[in-house]
Formats: C-alpha cells, structure tokens, sequence
C-alpha cells in the first residue's frame, strides 16, 4: 500500500489520541475534524474539567470580574471525541501504540499527540509547601483557592517570584486592597523575560501601586503555626516577614515525567520536536506517530539560530497544535513548518505589557518609541545588528510593525526616524539579561542550545 | 491612464457614483507616484502596514514647503490642530483626554446608555413617514439621528443645527483634496473661525455652568483652544459620517433584494450586514493627510522622506488579495477585518458611535418600512470625494409597521 | 455561552467595551479584560461587539450545552 492510500484510510478511520486537554488539545483536534479526519478522537486530561483557559486565572478571576470555573473555552466547532477527563496518562508503549491511563486501562492509537502542559513549580520544601496559606497558580481549581483566601483578606500576601504570573498576582491583590510583598532572586521584575532595563520599569511601577517589592533577595524557609497556618517567610538576608499567604510563582514545570522510559526525547525542558511537529526519540530520529504542540513542546526557529524554543504562550500553543493537527493527517510533502514569531502579553497594574520576537537574545536595546518614564514606550532589541524583538508598554498598535523588522531581520539599531520619537539618535544600551546560568523565575520563552543539523531554510535578511 | 491624473480622477465628481473600477485600475500598482510627489496606496496589506507605520505621521506640517498642510490651520490664526493631524505624544495625550468622559476605561458605559434614546429618535423619525409614499432616506432619516447623536455626546443644542450644518458642510469640504480648492480653502477657514467663535461661548458657558455631554466634562482638563477644536473636529465628524454610513446601508440593501429579504426574515443579520457595508462603502474613502519621516520601502518602491500619502481605504477593501470576490456584497463573509474605519492609532475615534447609530437606525428602519424601490440609482452624491455618500436618497414606500 | 479573546491579536482599541460593557472592560489604557461567559441578556451586544473587533480577535460560541462525555470520567 503506498502511502498516500496509508494517509486515506488515517483520515478515514484511524485513531487519534489526544493526551493532554487543555487549549493546544482542543484546538488541534478541532483542526483535525476540520480537515477532514473522520476516525476515531479521544481525549485525555488529568484534570476533570474539559478545555478551559488559564490566562484569566491570575486577573479576572483574581480580580472578581470571572469565576475560574466559567473559563471553559469556547469551541470552534463540535469535535466528537470520546473525553476521558480526571485520568492522567501514566505510560507510553511505542511498540504496541498505546497510551497507559492511571487506571489502568489502555488506549490505542494510530496517531498520538502530545498537548500535557506544565504545571506549576512548587515549592522547594514539601512539607513548607503543605502549609495552609501557600499556593502555587497554574489550574482552576488553584485559582479557586487562591480567590477564596484571598477573600479573607489576609493580613499580608507573599509573592514568590516577580516573573509575569508573580507580578499578575501581586497587582490583583494590590487591588483588592491587599497588602502585599514580592520577593524576587533577580535584581527586577520581569528581568528574566524583558531585561533589567525594562525591569527597571517594572519595578517603579509596582513601588508606586504600593507593593513592597524586595529584589536581589529568595525565600529562604516557610514556617507554619501550630495549626499548620503560615505565618512567616524567612528571607536570604536574614530578615522575616509575616504573611498569611504565600503564592508561589517560580515558572512552570513540563509534564513529561509521564514519558520516562518512552524512548522519547522528553525531559525536564520539554519534548523535543521538529518544525512540523513530530517528536525526536531519544536518539534524535524522528517518529512518525507522534507529534507534541503547546507548552510542552520545544521546536527548533530558523529566525532564532535554530535554536529550540519551548514557548509557554498562547497564542503559540493555538497555530503548533494548528500544525500538528494538519501535519498527522497528510503526507510528507504537504507538511507544514511551526515557524511562529514568539508573541506574549501581561497586563499588571493597569499597564498592557506586549512583547514580540525573543528578548532575552538580545544584546542591546533602544527606546524606539515614547519614554520609559512616561510607562508608555516601546523598546526595540538587536541581536548582532538586527532586530530581534520588541517590548511595549500601553504600546500594543505598534508591534505589528516591529514584528515586520524581525522577520526581514532589519538592521539594529533603527536608522529611520519614526513618530513619539524623543531623542536626537537612538543610543543603544545594554537590556540587561541576568547571566542564563542564574536561574529566574518563569522566563517566557527558554532557549535551550542549537539544533545539530546545519541545513537552512530560505532565510535572506532583506538588508545587507 | 495617464500619469499624473489618478488624483483628478479621484476627485473628478462625474466618478463619484461609482469610484470602484478607478479603485480597481488603482491596485494594479499597488503604489503610485503623482506628478506631484504624492504617492497613493491602493491595496490591502500594504494601506494596513503603512497605517500601522511609526514612520507615517499625520501632522501634515511634516510635508516640505509647497504642499497642502490639510488641518492645520494657518499660522497667523494661532489655532492649534485637532488630534487626527497630530502624532504621538500630542495626539496620545490629546485622544486620552478627551476619551475619558466618551469611553472606557473611564466611561464605558457612556455611549451604551445613549441606547435608548437614540431608539426613541429613531421611532420619531419613522413615524413621520406614515402617509408618505416617498421620502428622502437622508433628509428624512440619516442626517437627523446622527446630528442629534452627536449633539447629545457633546451637549450642544440641538436647535442651532440649522447654524453649524453650513459650517460642518464647508469644513468637510477642506478635507477634500479637489484641485484649484483656494475658494473652498478660505470658505473653510471662515467656517472655522465661525464654528470655534460659537463653540468656545457654548464652551465658556460649560465651564461656568457644567450640563450633560463631554464638552463640560472636558471644560476643566484642557486648553479653550484645544477644547474648541476637538469640538469642531467632532461636530463635523459627526456630521458627515454616519449619515453616509446609515444612507449607505440602506441604498446598498436596495440594491441587494435578497440580501434585504434574508435581513427582514432574520434580523440578526444585521450585525455582519453593517460590517459588510462598511467594507464595500466605507464612509471614509481613504486618508489623503498623511507624511512620510523616512524613506519607506512598500511593495518594491520607496516612498522618499517629505512625500505626501494617500492611504486608499476604500480600494484596500476591495483588494482581490484580501477578499475573496470583493465587488460581490456579502453579509455572510468570515474573518471580515475591513478599514472601514481605519486602522493604528487613528483609528476612527467615533466608531463605536457610529456602530451604536447604525444598529439603532438599520434593524428598525427595515422593519418597519416596506420600501417598493429606489426612485433614483444612481442617487445624487455630495461633491466631497473623501466624506463619499448620497445628497439624498429619493425611495418609494408602500407602508409602515408599528 | 462563553467567548475568549486572542490577546496576542487584541490591540486595546477597546471597540468591544464600548459596545458591551458588562462583558468587557479596559483595566488602564489598553489592557483588556472579559467574562469568560455570559447570558442571553449580553448576546446582542456581545455579537455587535466581536463583529466590530478591528483585529478579529474574538471568539464567540453560543452553544451553551456542557460537552457530551465532558463529564468527570474517574475510573
């Protein structure tokens, strides 16, 4: 049988399976039905609640203007899929093509597709972690807990890392009138996501909102109660604060412990996989049956050195599974690369922080529009004298434009001379990124090292 | 077609019933270079770009000498520019402020409760019609909600309309760019001066005495000058849009008989129906006071640093590359993302007014009104080439529901 | 019925607050927030509101049924 004919009888009646139930999940397989796949679906979560969106835990539903359990997503089209939700996968047989469930039973498949996520970081010590009063926010149910002791108006909230997740929380609580600490290991907000120029920025901002912002400083130890209530956090300078509630936010951790003894390429940093998709074994071959999109994937861009990105963003989780799902039901020559431009956004203390491309390569940085005084700007980042990326703030009309400059790979620093322009001539500066071998907190984008191959793709900078 | 006399055809008023297939040949150099040094934008990804461009500005005293400076008023007037002519941080600072009595995040629900007033007009002016086997569309209908709409926003009364409809007419015609326009030129200045002298009193009066509308909540935030010339722009504005928005759906509805027998079994249609005119007839034909800060390079030329640009909006949304079979109206289309009112940071300040106008007026008027056809199609048009829409609407009717 | 907004799309012209205002709102000068889920009273608004988005970033589904076999499966 050729294998084209093997790609009909696929789309005709194969088995699809899905493990991991959240946006990639349901997007892909939305696609898959969109295209035309009429097998058989099912659908995998561990958490017993079908495909609902995380962004809207750490503001709305902090904010009181959504309750996490109405954040089920909206569906493009109906997907008839068999849902086995509240049962984690525990196992994977690449020889039988079969999916092993927590409850034992298995689940066969032709095609299988990676969506498991993250989930929070916890706290380092188990037993601190358990005390009443610290959190980690990742799910629904997280939120559910967090915005119920929250409504109990704590005397005082300890955030744990000041990344994007750390820095939402901490401005929500500011606005339920909360008094609130950030401890962060890093010299400033956001620095590992945005650098410490922007930090800088951020950092003003929270002060002004009245956070008591403590950078350069960890938590050292938790300490509970008698009742097992948290009461205080001790600090790395020796310090302690009172708090009652302690949330957690020192980034995610990708769900792949499940794929241990796979023979997949899966680790602690993600699944590794190629532009289409499709998963390396851990010899570096590629598989032809399963394929990973979303927050657990990690793909190599050819506008990034190939360097493998593992993005935990939305809108990247939305077009890999788009991809995937196109890729796992047709024939090699109609595949399609993932080549999506990194695109994140976070909104805090009233301020909508966008940014496009990767910062965190950039070796310099100029305030291409607006002034970071005003809070109102955005910054452009070169990499070897192209840009690379861009960060605004209150400034979201005018990535499109910058995302251009990436993809032509436009000489950096900008020549031009540009509207909300304040200076003469762009000076560019160091962005300020903390040396990669310190770890930050939830960086939104992580590159971890080059791609073996050599090959190019068609990729001619439109400026010599 | 021979160069240089794309604009002249623009503006040619024997074009204006139909500009369409000028727009069509128009795209077929997606930029174009006037004899004059201006350069008009036809298709749409590039318009879409170029209106998103921080290297495009629209304070036309960026031109060099010798070119048109549309909205900025003479020097020796010591009037400031209203916001759409401004760049950023001026036009930022400006449009936040005055936004801040007109919508979110300070007045959300500012326009939403003009809902059912605006219902209220439009259940007058219908009524009117009883006994009528004929009526004017705009004389009737579509000039009068939005005057008083905009009244309403602004709190002016609305028995000086007569007073400012002459001056709202004139100053509309200053943003159309017609060749040998000195004598429109000066009756716009002199509209201006007479416009600004009634609304600074009107505003003088606000300010010792705050009623209703934006303009006394403005009062205290911003300069008399500034103030007063947001008021003109916004009177005018309000004037000359949304009525050839509501004449247009409604002309293009008699046009399309199964479009309009769909509408009037199902009236959800009009959400993706208005949306659809504002593609195929956007109010605003296309944006001729932008300039160039640098060189730009868009679709293999580039625009020298100075130039003029005309930004092509009702071409861009009828570019084959974008929509599929654009000159079919087609209420059912998906992904609909038309410049009817702009795109960037200019987008149009009043869309949201509009929308709410729209949806006030389209849905009833259809209801209610059983119409046996256009007496007039052609219909005769206004001159203004920029501001597109029909002087009236001349319709035969054959009843009216409750 | 329940809605999402792409907010990589989202570019804070805040058309869908002025058009449905209890079902979106700006919080400061550019950053949205949405309910998640709505009623029947917002429906009309809610449509107008994803209709006029300049970006097209609003997702929309008025099926308001709970997915079949979307029910908690603990075996």
């Amino acid at each position: 049988m050729s294998a084209d004919a093997d790609v009909e009888v696929l789309r005709r009646e194969g088995r699809i399976v899905v493990v991991g139930a959240s946006l990639a999940g349901l997007r892909a397989a939305e696609t898959l039905r969109d295209k035309g796949f009429t097998g058989s679906l099912t659908m995998i979560g561990d958490e017993p609640y079908e495909p609902y969106d995380r962004p809207p835990l750490s503001k709305q539903a902090l904010l009181g203007r959504a309750r996490a359990e109405d954040t089920a997503l909206p569906r493009r089209r109906e997907i008839d899929a068999e849902w086995r939700l509240g049962v984690a996968a525990e196992g994977l047989d690449r020889q039988a093509k079969r999916v092993r469930l927590a409850n034992r039973d298995t689940v066969p498949y032709d095609r299988l597709l990676i969506t498991t996520g993250t989930r929070a970081r916890p706290w380092i010590h188990p037993d601190e972690a358990a005390l009443d009063g610290v959190f980690v926010l990742r799910t629904r149910d997280d939120s559910v807990r967090l915005d119920r002791k929250l409504a109990g108006s704590p005397s005082r909230v300890l955030v744990i890392g000041a990344g994007f997740t750390g820095s939402e929380v901490a401005s929500a609580c500011r606005e339920r009138g909360l008094e609130v600490t950030v401890a962060e290991r890093g010299p400033a907000p956001l620095v590992g996501a945005l650098g410490g120029v922007i930090g800088a920025v951020a950092d003003r901002l929270q002060r002004r909102k009245g956070v008591n912002l403590r950078c350069g400083i960890s938590v050292t130890a938790l300490e509970g109660d008698y009742a097992g209530r948290l009461r205080r956090a001790h600090l790395s300078d020796g310090s302690a604060i009172e708090a009652e509630v302690a949330v957690v936010s020192l980034g995610a951790i990708r769900n792949t412990d499940w794929l241990a003894g796979s023979g997949l390429a899966a680790g602690p940093r993600g699944i590794a996989c190629d532009a289409g998709c499709r998963v390396f074994d851990v010899n570096g071959i590629v598989t032809d049956d399963i394929y990973a999109a979303g927050d657990v994937a990690r793909s190599p861009h050819p506008l990034f050195d190939y360097q493998f990105l593992s993005l935990e963003h939305w809108g990247n989780a939305v077009e890999q599974a788009e991809i995937a799902a196109h890729n796992m039901i047709c024939a090699g020559p109609d595949r399609r690369p993932h080549l999506w431009l990194p695109m994140f956004w976070s909104s805090q203390f009233g301020v909508n922080i966008k940014s496009v491309g990767v910062p965190s390569l950039g070796d310099q940085l100029v305030v291409a529009q607006g002034t970071l005084a005003e809070e109102r700007f955005v910054a452009v980042y070169g990499y070897h004298g192209r840009v690379i990326a861009a960060a605004s703030f209150d400034g979201a009309k005018w990535l499109g434009f910058y995302q251009q400059q990436i993809e032509a790979a436009a000489p950096f620093p900008p020549e031009y001379g540009t509207v909300d322009r304040r200076t003469e001539t762009l000076e560019p500066v160091d962005p300020a990124f903390p040396d990669p071998h310190l770890p930050t907190h939830g960086p939104t984008v992580t590159l971890t090292g080059h791609s073996p191959s050599e090959r190019r793709v068609e990729f001619v900078p439109s400026h010599a | 077609m021979t160069p240089g006399t794309i604009t002249a055809q623009i503006t040619d008023y024997a074009n204006r019933a139909d500009p369409y297939p000028l727009y069509a040949e128009l795209r077929e150099q997606p930029v174009r270079r006037e004899d004059d040094g201006t350069y008009l934008v036809s298709t749409y990804y590039e318009v879409r770009n170029l209106a998103n461009d921080p290297r495009l500005s629209n304070d036309t005293r960026n031109r060099p000498p010798g070119y048109a400076r549309v909205g900025h008023p003479a020097e020796e007037t010591g009037l400031p520019p209203s916001f759409i002519f401004t760049d950023p941080p001026v036009h930022d600072r400006l449009r936040d402020t005055i936004n801040r009595p007109f919508g979110p995040p300070h007045s959300p629900r500012f326009l939403d409760g003009l809902r059912a007033d605006l219902a209220t007009v439009v259940t007058e002016l219908l009524d009117a019609f009883e006994g009528k086997d004929q009526v004017d569309i705009v004389e009737d209908f579509s000039y009068p909600l939005p005057v008083t709409a905009i009244c309403k926003v602004l709190g002016v009364p609305r028995e000086d309309e007569p007073r400012f409809h002459i001056w709202a007419d004139a100053l509309a015609s200053s943003l159309d760019p017609r060749p040998g326009g000195d004598d429109g030129q000066e009756k716009a200045q002199r509209a201006r001066q007479d416009m600004g002298a009634y609304l600074s009193d009107l505003i003088e009066t606000k300010r010792r005495h705050p009623g209703p509308g934006i303009l006394s909540a403005l009062a205290p935030d911003m300069t008399p000058a500034d103030l007063e010339a947001t008021a003109v722009l916004l009177l005018v504005a309000g004037h000359e849009t949304t009525v050839n928005a509501i004449t247009n759906t409604t002309l293009t509805l008699l046009r399309h008989p199964d479009v309009l027998e769909r509408f009037q079994k199902d009236p959800d249609l009009a959400v993706p129906l208005i949306e659809e005119v504002l593609r195929f007839e956007p109010p605003v034909q296309f944006v001729p006071w932008t300039t160039a800060l640098a060189d730009i390079d868009v679709a293999g030329t580039t625009i020298p640093k100075g130039s003029p640009v005309w930004l092509m909006l009702a071409a861009a949304n009828r570019d084959p590359k974008r929509f599929e079979d654009p000159d079919r109206f087609d209420p059912d289309r998906k992904d609909n993302e038309h410049l009817g009112f702009y795109t960037g940071i200019h987008y149009c300040f009043g869309a949201p007014l509009a929308r709410i106008e729209l949806h006030a007026a389209v849905p009833e008027l259809f209801r209610r009104v059983k119409f046996s056809g256009l007496l007039e199609d052609p219909p005769p048009y206004r001159t203004n080439a920029v501001l597109r829409g029909p002087r009236h609407l001349p319709v035969a009717i054959e009843g009216l529901t409750a | 019925m329940r809605l999402v907004v792409d907010l990589n799309r989202c570019q804070g012209y805040a058309q869908c607050v002025f058009l449905a205002p209890d079902v979106f709102a700006l919080h400061g000068d550019e950053a949205l927030l949405f309910s998640p889920r709505f009623d029947e009273a917002q429906r009309d608004r809610v449509e107008e509101a994803a209709a006029a988005c300049p970006v097209q970033a609003i997702l929309v589904d008025y099926s308001d049924e709970p997915t079949r076999g979307a029910e908690p499966h603990v075996g």
